[in-house]
């Protein structure tokens, strides 16, 4: 709908910006993210980084990227095409236009064309796609960003590399009045962030209202947008990362508990950001431990867990290889004990900075002996509060290491989060003995509870030294032991233990859809957003589907395997070679069906209906 | 509440207090029942309350002691017996922690950590049980196994150069390290409770005899007629002496160590070396001469290398959380949660 001042409404819009990783592409994406998110839409974010922090400029391999998709109804995934790409450079459009709506819109600098610009992003000898014909389907802009911005901010005194580093406000600027956006989040962001350095705050300040005055008096731009606030349940909210709300959780869950923090670490893409995060923090009393390795990480956890602390490791899939060993540690201590695992392509150092689903297997099955233990996988940025704050409370209550799958898209990515205040916490139970548990004054460590829970010591309590340790226990006395029967028995008791976690987890409800449909699709972790948006618009579209999606990874939700039962078609769609699915036709024999997308990067929308359309139509 | 009229008052331990009712199941004649027996002997006199002691190992024969302590204690995995005592420190820095570890505990799979353990300075004290051999997997070489030694996976002789602990330890920012030997037991008490008195990382190397795998090969500085000449006991303060009836000493020329001999006139003990454990250029020189210097003979020195005080890791990160915290205060959960960017949906 066009409105008489030329402004159209939309119910949803996509924004890519792309750039050099030195443009600021970052920082503006999530500038204008929180900005539209402040003013009530909703929104879902899509942020990616070179692998190379300094991939040489101007070339492919150092284009940065910050997808957003933003609207007035409710938004799952950050857009499967764009209907602005705001590109910064020749190697920023060829790498990114790929995925723009045939008719969206192209914002260049054009000072990112020139010859050098060209060549290193690989145009043929004379070719200018600014200047040929092959744009001719987009309504292309053509502004030289950087010059403007050195001309507004000319009389400021900055630096020519300061101007020149200004230009991402310019932009941000440009896009507030294309969008009909305040800029005054903006605004305050940077007034704190440089308010030791106020002349920057306001050359940037300028820059920004540089490029709205561009906007609105050159009149080159046709098009305007309007996007309505989205209609979210009333409350107060914030703008989340996934790795950020990994770390609220930890300091909620360590404040609920009253244990104290404790983060043993060794710096890995995508978790660092946890570290980085939870080591804000020491004025909340948080421990944070930087290690030589990822094996001294968990080590170091391990040791505070014992000490009775809440113990975290955070990492990614090569990290995770390292700390196998000591997670075997953990299981047969029987010490609480949470594992963030920021899932992203592999093997090895594979696609650093790209995500993926492919830990899966290595979670359930990858540790020599019998070593079962819960997992649980969260699915999107908001998501990773409640499930980590969950994975808390489990291992603590449990006795027992939790994992905790995340992966690269949900923990960079960014959404709107009704957050709950401290009281709204589910209580976490932590329990320290002090006196001896048998009936002749003894204390056995490994003498279990109903639920097959060993009781808790904090070295320094009298009368209850005791001695824990790798070798396989006696039952109860936990003294050494490798008598045959003994063993079986230890191993049947742990699993049961793990086992038993079913009996405190909710049970699974279908998320959209109904019990009795043609297809069921299946899914875990970060994939949510697309498969729900997929969904819905079959279920718009007339078809009869329906989705589940699971946090519990082990153990399963109880019911399950009965709902699953009562589906003639699943449909398990996984950023892997097909993990879950094996676990489930193991665990239920239901003959599933596999869409499996391992490059690095989430499901499209159109992907999931395609296949969805695709088994409806061969029945 | 008063509290200098409710101090607890500390009860009276004997070593009897420390040893479990489990059977010791080391080889007979092994090293290391006897260490076993001095740091039980020990305990009692270390003025701590029994519950506050905690024995943290890795694997190996060496790492079986904390279940022949009755205290609390970890026997954990090959090599991160100080990764976990790291956690464990700086979680709970009023636990006094002991780490029991073997030559390929600590220098093979544990090497990384160890190292790093030594830098950060947590106050803690490493037991480095030196047997030259990885005993519990039945005789192979180890890192500190001299060139030439003949075991089970070297069957025509070890073609490694070995570590020499002292330097290790030395190069990694140690502040404290000393050596001893299983076969002198009072020795071995008092640089056990000089270990524990040392606030800070302390390593003690132990030398200890493996007769199953690697018989013998510390006996030259414990056995009579070889002892006197082959051992150098450290003492702070006085001049390096040894040999039969005190004959011999070392002096420097230049940087040079070298044996003199104290009854042939031309030295006397005013001219040699005197033993300063703060001084890093000497416990340097004295742990080199585990090597060899140069072709020249000398006693291997026994007793404490090096001893500094530094501000201890867990003391450090204690006053940084209580500084950020005076300077920003504790923040409330809510406001955490809330973030300071939010906005309302009516
Ligand atoms: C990860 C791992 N690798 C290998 C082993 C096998 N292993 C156990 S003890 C040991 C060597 C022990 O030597 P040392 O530390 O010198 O102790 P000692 O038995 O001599 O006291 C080895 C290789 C193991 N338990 N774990
Ligand atoms: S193998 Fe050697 S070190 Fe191990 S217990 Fe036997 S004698 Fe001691
Ligand atoms: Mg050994």
């Amino acid at each position: 709908m066009k409105t008489e001042d030329g402004v159209i409404e939309k119910e949803s819009v996509v924004v890519r910006f792309s750039g050099d990783s030195g443009d600021g592409m970052q920082l503006t994406g999530t500038q204008f993210t929180d900005t539209t998110a402040f003013l009530g839409k909703d929104i879902s974010t899509f942020p990616e980084f070179p692998a190379e922090i300094r991939a040489p400029a101007g070339t492919i391999a150092g284009v940065s990227g910050f997808q957003v998709h933003f609207g007035s109804k409710e938004i799952y995934t950050a857009g499967d095409e764009y209907d602005v790409l705001v590109a910064m450079n020749a190697a920023a459009l060829k790498s990114d236009i790929g995925n723009l709506k045939k008719g969206g819109i192209i914002i260049t600098n054009t000072a990112g064309f020139d010859s050098k610009n060209l060549r290193l992003a690989e145009y043929p000898e004379g070719v200018n796609p600014l200047e040929d014909d092959s744009l001719s389907e987009y309504e292309v802009y053509k502004v030289n960003i950087t010059s403007l911005t050195k001309e507004a901010l000319k009389e400021t005194g900055l630096s020519n590399k300061e101007l020149e580093r200004s230009k991402n406000m310019f932009v941000l600027g440009m896009l507030y009045w294309i969008f009909d956006q305040s800029p005054d989040y903006t605004i305050n962001f940077i007034n704190e962030k440089f308010s030791k350095s106020p002349e920057l705050a306001k050359a940037n300040i300028l820059a920004i209202k540089s490029g709205i005055n561009f906007g609105e008096t050159t009149e080159i731009f046709n098009t305007r947008f309007k996007i309505n606030a989205s209609p979210q349940p009333p409350g107060t909210y914030r703008s989340i990362t996934g790795n950020n709300a990994i770390a609220i959780a930890l300091i909620s869950a360590s404040e609920i508990s009253g244990l104290p923090l404790f983060l043993g670490s060794y710096p890995i893409t995508p978790a660092s950001d946890i570290l980085h995060e939870l080591s804000k923090y020491k004025h909340s009393g948080v421990r944070t431990f930087q290690a030589e390795d990822e094996i001294a990480a968990i080590c170091s956890a391990i040791g505070a867990s014992y000490g009775g602390s809440l113990s975290v490791t955070t990492t990614s899939g090569p990290g995770m290889s390292l700390k196998t060993e000591a997670l075997g540690l953990a299981t047969i201590l029987e010490l609480p004990l949470v594992v963030i695992n920021i899932q992203r392509g592999g093997p090895s150092t594979g696609l650093p900075t790209k995500t993926e689903q492919s830990d899966l297997l290595q979670a359930m099955y990858g540790r020599h002996g019998e070593c079962p233990l819960p997992i649980l996988a969260p699915c999107s940025p908001s998501d990773c509060f409640e499930t980590v704050y969950e994975a808390c409370k489990l291992t603590v209550e449990h006795m027992t290491p939790v994992i905790v799958l995340s992966d690269g898209y949900i923990a960079n990515g960014s959404e709107p989060w009704k957050f709950p205040t401290a009281k709204d916490l589910p209580k976490i139970k932590s329990e320290f003995t002090d006196k001896p548990n048998s009936n002749d004054g003894t204390f056995l460590p490994y003498k279990r509870d109903e639920n097959f829970v060993r009781p808790r010591v904090k070295p320094g309590t009298k009368g209850l030294e005791h001695r824990i340790g790798g070798l396989e226990k006696a039952n109860e006395t936990g003294d050494i032991s490798y008598e045959p029967h003994n063993h079986e028995l230890m191993v049947n008791l742990r699993q049961a233990k793990v086992d038993k976690i079913a009996d405190s987890i909710p049970e699974i409800k279908i998320d959209t859809g109904s019990e009795d449909s043609d297809l069921l699709v299946l899914g875990w972790g970060s994939t949510y957003g697309s498969i729900k948006t997929a969904v819905l618009e079959l279920i718009n579209e007339g078809y009869n589907i329906s989705h589940i999606h699971l946090r519990h990874m082990n153990p399963f939700p109880k019911n399950l395997g009965m709902l699953l039962m009562k589906f003639k078609n699943i449909l398990i769609p996984e950023i892997n070679n097909g993990q879950l699915i094996k676990i489930i036709r193991d665990k239920y024999l239901v003959p599933a069906i596999g869409l499996n997308k391992i490059q690095g990067l989430p499901f499209t929308t159109s992907e999931i209906k395609n296949k969805i359309l695709e088994i409806l139509n061969k029945k | 509440m008063n509290e200098t009229t409710n101090l607890p008052v500390l009860e009276k331990l004997t070593y009897k207090d420390f040893a479990p009712d489990q059977d010791v199941k080391w080889c007979p004649g092994c090293g290391d029942y006897s260490i076993l027996k001095q740091v039980q002997g020990i305990f009692p006199e270390l003025g701590k309350r029994k519950e506050e002691f905690v024995f943290i190992s890795g694997i190996g024969c060496s790492s079986r002691f904390p279940y022949y302590m009755d205290t609390y204690g970890m026997h954990s995995i090959h090599g991160r017996a100080t990764a976990i005592a790291a956690g464990l420190k700086a979680s709970r820095p009023d636990l006094d922690i002991w780490i029991v570890t073997g030559d390929g505990d600590a220098m093979s799979i544990g090497g990384n950590h160890l190292i790093h353990t030594l830098r950060k300075n947590f106050n803690l004290n490493i037991l480095m049980f030196n047997n030259e051999i990885y005993g519990l997997t039945k005789g192979q070489y180890s890192p500190t196994s001299h060139v030439g030694l003949v075991t089970k996976s070297t069957p025509f002789g070890s073609i490694d150069e070995p570590f020499n602990p002292a330097e290790l330890a030395l190069g990694a920012k140690s502040t404290f390290f000393a050596r001893s030997l299983d076969r002198d037991p009072k020795h071995m008490k008092e640089i056990l409770l000089e270990a524990h008195d040392h606030k800070g990382t302390s390593f003690v190397e132990i030398y200890q005899n493996c007769p199953v795998f690697n018989d013998g090969t510390f006996f030259i500085y414990s056995e009579k007629g070889t002892k006197k000449e082959e051992s150098l006991y450290l003492e702070e303060g006085k001049p390096l002496i040894f040999g039969e009836n005190n004959s011999k000493g070392i002096k420097f020329d230049g940087f040079k160590p070298v044996v003199v001999d104290l009854t042939d006139g031309k030295n006397s003990v005013n001219d040699l070396w005197i033993h300063d454990k703060r001084d890093r250029i000497k416990a340097t020189i004295l742990a080199s001469f585990a090597n060899g210097n140069n072709g020249t003979h000398l006693p291997r020195p026994f007793g404490i290398f090096y001893s500094i005080d530094k501000p201890t890791y867990e003391e450090t990160m204690l006053h940084q959380i209580e500084e950020v915290t005076n300077k920003k205060g504790k923040p409330k959960l809510d406001d955490i949660l809330s973030g300071d960017k939010t906005w309302v949906i009516a």
